[in-house]
Parts: structure tokens; C-alpha cells; sequence
């Protein structure tokens, strides 16, 4: 089989629509939305703030702490059961592995920084959504930040390779599939999430990063954009489009 | 605990007048949208000043209960998401979140609006379950209304997914709505000092002395009622509550369409 044209009808190169959104939440430190087709991720930065229990304290800087979890009405088949599952944890440990090298928390002693990613809708793509909502939270709760994190995921469908797979593609039965999500620091070229489902050769793989990094320069104006609208609007306020 | 605050607000009650400079009855402005995520059979959006939730429904082909065996039912959850405020915690639901699903859950229940038994697919075997969800995006106090004022907008905005040979194919959804006789708006009145007030705000709910949370249909008979907060209240005050709670129902149930 050869996967000529995409089912969404999409270029190999295209993503879905994104959009974006800085200071959603008036009640947190820095909040964002981000999303991509019918993926849309919350974000909300609380902290620096005092740890509990203490124990967790590192008293030669602060931690990062990311929370991921899907909205029982989430997803487009049945009901996620609230509570964490396994999934969510491992995409928690991950997303604060993908944020922190941005990060320098040495001047937050004991503290933590929370990030908790909620999401109202999924559909393919949500640990790279949170990602980059959650760079952008980061960004507006004031915390310094070498550079912002910018997320897609890319892949291989049969024999094409793409990006931004949506559910059509992921569950794709004609042929293998190859499923990579991806985080940036856009301004550095370097990579601080990397995970893969299925198979592919190293040489695919350098160039199937390639086109990521390409997606995560247009995330990352996008970002910046969102940023800098909240911040010549002035005042925080609520999304007048929910959503 | 909020000494200050509490005899500022008190002041400002001598004066006929709140924190924000509303009346005692008066509402922050209500906004309300359904069909907020595509994901849900059915899903609302509700804000009132600050607070902000969004309420989705999902669908499910359970059995019955032993011992309703011909009907289907509702389940309603809350999550006080740590997203949206810093006073909420990661963990399962503490008191506040049971308590506010409990008693959105009672309203829509004792309302009789829906008849659980058309949700019966087959006697004894599958029924319909109408999940209900609450989620909070931003806390700014009085929750319990904004909660159920969405989880009635998003029963009203749900569809039921296609239903064929034992399987549920929620990628397709049919025209087929719930059936509502009537629905309940729900409205809780505050006690502070000798004032009741209606839509507390933050500041407002540190100080409460007692909570009515009353819950009334559109001919104005209650359905379900919640007294909160750690002081007693008086006859005289249970009757201006409900009063004051369902003439404010009247004026609610307009947005809902």
C-alpha cells in the first residue's frame, strides 16, 4: 500500500488549525489555551509557591511539578474516569522534562512551580498541546525562560512521512504507522521531548525531525503572538469565545 | 478568621450596598453557552463574574439497578480542578466537590423532569446512563449555582449518540434529545449578619454564616433544598431564602433556551 493523499485531505507538511490564547484563567499565576483541530489544552502556572510536604523541598532550587489530565467528557469515544491513570502520569513526568530546560528555578529555594494541563476536548495530539500551552502559562505567570517550548507531534503513515497525526491517522490499518511527539526550544534547535509508538529507520527519523522543527518555529510565532496580544490588551480577562 | 473583612462587608450592608457595589440580590453578569466541546453528547458553558465552568455529558449503556429494573438514571461528578484556583488541590473529590455534585444531582433528580424510565433500552438489561461532569476553569465563588444553571444548559443541549446491535458509536450522533418536562434552577441565598444576599463572590463566602441552596421549578414549587454554613437559621429567615431564591429562578430560567 502507498498513503498518496492524507484521509484529512491535509498536505504531508500542514498541521491542523491552530490557535491560541494567553490569561484565560484570572485566578492563576500565568494560564493559556492552545489548540490544534479538535485538540485544546488549558494551562494554569501556580507558584513559585511554598511545598508541601516538606520533605519534597529541594533547598538548592525550586521543582517544577506538571499535572496532565483529560476532562471525564474528553474524549470522543467513552467517558475517561477522573482520577489519574497511568497514562496521565507518565505524560505528567514527561511534559515536566519537556519544560524544564527553559527554566532557572535556583533563585526559588524549597519552592514549587505547579502546572496543571487540563483538557475540554482531545483528539490526537494532546501531551504536544499541553506543551505548548504550558510554555506559554510559564511565560505569563513572569517566570524567567531561556527560550519558550513549542510541541508537535510527527510520524510516519505508511510509507509517507508527516505531521501532526490526527486520530484517522494514528489508528491507520492499511499500513504501518509511526507515532513521534516532539518538543523544541525554537531559538536553540534543541529537542526536549522525544518519544516514539512503531517503527521507522534512523534516516527517516533525522529528516521526520527536521519537519517538526519546521511546525514548532510556526508554533512558536503563534505563541509569541498570543503573548504579546494579552500584554498590549492589557487587563486579564476571560475568552469572550470559549473554546 | 477575616474579622475585618467580615465587619467591613457588614458595613457596606448598612450603607445598602456589597464589596463590588451590587444590591443584596443582584447577580454578576451570567454568560452561557452550550456546545463547548465536541466530545461531549451534550456540554454547557457558564460564567458568572469570575467563575467559569464548563459541565459535558457523556452517554453510557450500563444495566439497571436490582432494583430499577425498567429504568435508566443520571450520575453527576464534580472536579474543582487545581487549574482553577490555588486553594484546590490534586486528588479524589474533597467534601466541597461531593457536596456541590450531590446537591446539582438531587435538584435535576427531585425535579421529576426527566423520566428515567424512557431510558430504558431493555428491561433488565441495558439502560441509558446520562453522565453528568462538572469542571472548573476559574474559581470566583458561588460554584453551586453556576454548576447547576450549566448542567441543566448542557442536559438541554444533549444528543444521543447512535445505538445499534449492543454498541454505542459515539463518532455519530443522532437528533434524538432528552425529554425535559420542566428543569430546576437552582439559586442559593447567604446569610451575613442579619442580611441575605444572592451570588456571593469570594470575600463574600469567607464570611458566611449560613447557606440555603434551593433549587425550584418554573411553577415556582421547590424540589430540592441544601442548608449550609455553621450558624442555625430562623423560620422567618428560611422563608425570605426561598423567596428571594425563586423569584431570581424566574429571572434565570430565561437564559435557558
Amino acid at each position: 500500500m502507498v498513503y498518496k493523499e492524507r484521509l484529512n485531505g491535509r498536505k504531508f507538511d500542514e498541521t491542523r488549525k491552530i490557535e491560541a490564547k494567553v490569561g484565560i484563567i484570572p485566578r492563576a499565576d500565568g494560564s493559556a489555551m492552545f489548540s490544534i483541530g479538535n485538540t485544546v489544552a488549558y494551562a494554569a502556572v501556580y507558584g513559585p509557591r511554598n511545598l508541601h510536604p516538606k520533605f519534597l523541598q529541594d533547598p538548592s532550587k525550586g521543582i517544577l511539578r506538571c499535572n496532565y489530565n483529560m476532562m471525564p467528557f474528553s474524549s470522543f469515544g467513552e467517558r475517561v474516569r477522573p482520577g489519574g491513570s497511568r497514562r496521565s502520569k507518565e505524560i505528567s513526568l514527561v511534559t515536566e522534562k519537556a519544560l524544564l530546560p527553559v527554566l532557572d528555578l535556583n533563585e526559588y529555594p524549597n519552592s514549587v512551580v505547579d502546572v496543571f494541563i487540563e483538557f475540554p476536548q482531545t483528539e490526537a495530539g494532546s501531551r504536544c498541546a499541553g506543551i505548548s500551552a504550558a510554555a506559554m502559562a510559564l511565560a505569563d505567570a513572569g517566570l524567567v525562560m531561556k527560550d519558550l517550548i513549542a510541541a508537535v507531534s510527527v510520524g510516519k503513515v505508511d510509507d509517507k512521512l508527516v505531521v501532526d497525526l490526527d486520530y484517522s491517522e494514528e489508528s491507520y490499518e492499511d499500513g504501518p504507522v509511526a507515532d513521534i511527539p516532539v518538543a523544541m526550544m525554537p531559538n536553540h534547535d534543541k529537542i526536549t521531548l522525544l518519544q516514539m509508538d512503531g517503527l521507522i529507520s534512523r534516516d527517516e527519523l533525522k529528516k521526520v525531525i527536521e519537519m517538526a522543527k519546521k511546525v514548532c518555529k510556526e508554533i512558536y510565532t503563534i505563541q509569541n503572538k498570543a503573548l504579546k496580544e494579552k500584554y498590549t490588551n492589557g487587563a486579564k480577562t476571560l475568552g469572550e469565545k470559549h473554546v | 478568621m477575616y474579622k475585618e473583612l467580615r465587619s467591613h462587608i457588614i458595613k457596606l450592608f448598612g450603607s445598602d450596598t456589597r464589596l463590588d457595589g451590587r444590591r443584596f440580590t443582584d447577580f454578576r453578569e451570567i454568560k452561557l453557552e452550550t456546545g463547548v466541546t465536541n466530545s461531549a453528547e451534550g456540554s454547557a458553558r457558564v460564567s458568572i463574574g469570575n467563575t467559569d465552568i464548563i459541565v459535558g455529558i457523556k452517554a453510557e449503556v450500563k444495566e439497571p439497578f436490582p432494583d430499577t429494573q425498567d429504568e435508566g438514571g443520571i450520575m453527576v461528578g464534580a472536579e474543582l480542578l487545581p487549574l482553577s484556583s490555588p486553594d484546590f488541590e490534586l486528588g479524589p473529590p474533597g467534601l466541597e466537590a461531593i457536596e456541590i455534585a450531590r446537591v446539582v444531582d438531587r435538584g435535576i433528580r427531585e425535579s421529576k423532569s426527566l423520566d428515567f424510565k424512557k431510558l430504558c433500552i431493555k428491561e433488565g438489561e441495558k439502560v441509558w446512563m446520562i453522565i453528568i461532569d462538572i469542571c472548573t476553569i476559574n474559581h470566583g465563588g458561588n460554584l453551586i449555582d453556576a454548576s447547576a444553571l450549566a448542567a441543566v444548559a448542557a442536559l438541554k443541549d444533549m444528543r444521543f449518540p447512535k445505538y445499534e446491535d449492543d454498541k454505542i458509536d459515539y463518532k455519530e450522533k443522532t437528533n434524538k434529545k432528552l425529554e425535559l418536562k420542566d428543569f430546576p434552577i437552582t439559586v442559593t441565598a447567604i446569610k451575613i449578619g442579619d442580611k441575605i444576599i444572592l451570588d456571593p463572590d469570594l470575600d463574600e463566602e469567607k464570611v458566611i454564616d449560613a447557606r440555603l441552596t434551593v433549587a425550584s421549578l418554573s411553577d415556582g414549587t421547590l424540589c430540592a433544598l441544601q442548608k449550609g454554613g455553621d450558624h442555625p437559621l430562623s423560620l422567618e429567615d428560611i422563608d425570605k431564602m426561598t423567596q428571594l431564591a425563586v423569584e431570581k429562578a424566574k429571572e434565570l430560567r430565561k437564559l435557558i433556551k
